[in-house]
């Protein structure tokens, strides 16, 4: 059940708490009043919380414990799915999860960054940081996408790249360069769905696609806001600014021509209602992959350049 | 003046290495390179275009584009501040220099980077002077030399900075699959998107001695891990020994081993 997270949504939090409660035990129809009380309160404790809703809100929503993660999804929005391991090179990185499934029946490869739920799986996982291993197992699952004429859907949700010396050692900078490159000349279709956190390089390294949707709450960003608190303000207490200044919301991003389209969220986030957000998501990919069907594999790397030689803001003078 | 007898300033540098001080003339004929330990400056992009080319003589390209402010990002100043300050100290050009000419007769572009513009970081200029450089080469069919100085991405441009890495490594993918060579020169420092994109790419990824090269900094890895790294982590020869890097090249050798690269490809 909810479990207290972030002061900003503890009132929410309690509602639900109790609302579940009173679910379980409701037995007359007084109790069922009760109930629709609470569900109402609970609607609009959410409405007035999320009509002020900060960057560092949302960079807290993005990180939400209770947040669908990418075994979710696959769960969720196919069927059918065999999970591939390892890079056939060093290792198996299980921060990135990499595989096949069925979308409407269809075979797709699908990749995304994994964090886990228990203490024990949160640190198996390594709270969703890859190693170059990761990297390479996906680039690999790709690949044989390519070689089979599948689409390729990613889901982005992690802190980052992980900045560790075996990781460095094992070049974690060459891993992500190759699949920048790679994705940039892959003849199939990819969409690339940030569902929790995509922070830096370590979330690019899944994010070169013909599509790129973002969920409402999730975020997107060069560096964590605690990362450029620390070096801009030698603080990392000053957070809460950064997020602000680093306009890394769904919003900023569709604005900054950064991502297509932002998936909707139910009221108070994803966490709150994950059936209806993998019915929002299905819906998008849906749509999507059937727009990108219809390209020749030459039209695809051709757009997908087009796409990102646009991003970014320069003026000459 | 109020000390007329001190030497004139620029006159003499102290070698961050062996710590001796040295004359900076006798530095500067050196290529920069420390005359007692080897020990090798940073360079700024004028000089390593001199050094690159065939009679220091090239042209610069791009040098029109500029960096605008999208996230209107404030931090202990406005960064429309800083991009004034520095082009100001620096002259146009970001960080990044972009210059065509012969390297031992080869028609070639050469992208280097400019430290001391905001620590080499790249934002939307540096992407799109690069994206334009790969873009000449694919025309005309010239091989492509970066020269990679830099903290990383540009914090101040958000995820457009973030995306620049994106841009630049699908047009390398283009340069690769017409059989154009592209050849990544490291210097010290290389670190976070630069070297997770371009300077990784190469056909042939050449270092400097002794470079910092890595994707998370060196500090951030002692935080995460919580141990002091042990003696040449990251660094260039430590980059070859596990297989990132083709070669370590002093720099005095560095434009006869280019012309050799370019000899066998182009
Ligand atoms: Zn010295």
């Amino acid at each position: 059940m909810a479990a207290p997270t972030y002061p900003f949504m503890a009132s929410i939090e309690e509602l639900r708490t109790k609302l579940a409660t009173l679910e379980a035990s409701r037995a007359t129809p007084a109790d069922d009043t009760e109930v629709e009380a609470v569900r109402s309160a609970l609607e609009r404790e959410i409405e007035r919380v999320f009509a002020g809703l900060t960057p560092w809100q949302r960079c807290q929503l993005a990180r939400h414990p209770e947040r669908p993660y990418t075994l979710d999804y696959i769960g969720g929005l196919m069927g059918e799915f065999t999970e591939l391991h390892g890079d056939r090179l060093f290792g198996d990185d299980p921060a990135i999860v990499a595989g096949f499934a069925l979308f409407d029946g269809e075979p797709v490869a699908v990749i995304g960054h994994q964090k886990g739920r228990t203490t024990a799986e949160k640190v198996r996982r390594n709270f969703g940081m890859p190693r170059p291993e990761g990297y390479r197992k996906a680039l690999r699952v790709m690949k044989m996408a390519a070689r089979f004429r599948r689409p390729v859907i990613t889901f982005i949700d992690t802190p980052g790249a992980y900045p560790g010396l075996d990781a460095e050692e094992r070049g974690q900078a060459e891993a992500i360069a190759r699949n920048l490159e790679e994705m940039a000349r892959l003849p199939v279709p990819i969409v690339v769905i940030v569902s929790g956190e995509g922070g830096s390089g370590g979330a690019l390294a899944l994010g070169v696609g013909d599509r790129i949707v973002m969920l409402e709450y999730a975020i997107y960003s060069v560096i964590s806001p605690e990362g450029c608190a620390a070096i801009l303000w030698k603080d990392q207490a000053r957070a809460e600014e950064a997020a602000a200044a680093l306009r890394l919301t769904a919003p900023d991003l569709l604005e900054l021509g950064v991502v297509d389209e932002i998936v909707p969220e139910p009221p108070g986030g994803a966490q709150m209602n994950p059936p209806a957000v993998y019915a929002s998501v299905a819906t998008v990919l849906r749509r999507h992959l059937r727009e990108l069907k219809r390209c020749k594999p030459e039209a695809l790397t051709r757009r997908r350049y087009d796409k990102f030689r646009r991003m970014g803001r320069v003026v000459e003078r | 003046m109020a000390n007329a007898v001190s030497v004139p300033p620029g006159m003499w540098v102290k070698c961050e290495s062996c710590k001796e001080i040295l004359y900076y003339k006798e530095v500067q004929d050196n290529l920069e390179v420390c005359p007692r330990c080897s020990h090798h400056f940073r360079m700024s992009a004028e000089s390593r275009l001199s050094l690159l080319f065939d009679g220091a003589s090239y042209r610069l390209l791009f040098q029109k584009v500029r960096s605008t402010d999208p996230l209107k990002f404030v931090d202990t100043k406005p960064y429309t501040e800083r991009l004034r300050a520095y082009t100001a100290k620096n002259g146009p050009g970001d960080a990044l220099l972009v210059a065509r000419g012969a390297i031992g007769g080869h028609q070639a572009v050469v992208a280097a980077m400019q430290y001391r513009f905001m620590g080499g970081s790249m934002g939307s200029a540096v992407g799109e002077k690069m994206a334009r450089a790969i873009e000449r080469c694919l025309v005309r069919k010239t091989p492509l030399i970066s020269v990679a100085c830099s903290g990383g991405a540009r914090m101040q441009e958000g995820v457009l900075s973030l995306m620049q890495m994106a841009k630049i490594s699908a047009g390398l993918a283009r340069l690769r699959d017409r059989g154009i060579p592209f050849i990544s020169v490291l210097t010290d420092p290389t670190t976070g998107g630069v070297t997770a994109s371009f300077a990784m790419l190469g056909d042939v990824n050449i270092a400097e001695p002794n470079a910092l090269i890595g994707f998370a900094g060196p500090r951030v890895i002692e935080q995460t891990i919580r141990q002091t790294l042990p003696e040449g982590f990251q660094r260039s020869e430590f980059l070859v020994e596990h297989g990132m890097l083709d070669l370590v090249v002093p720099r005095h050798e560095l434009k006869p081993t280019l012309v050799r690269c370019l000899n066998y490809f182009h």
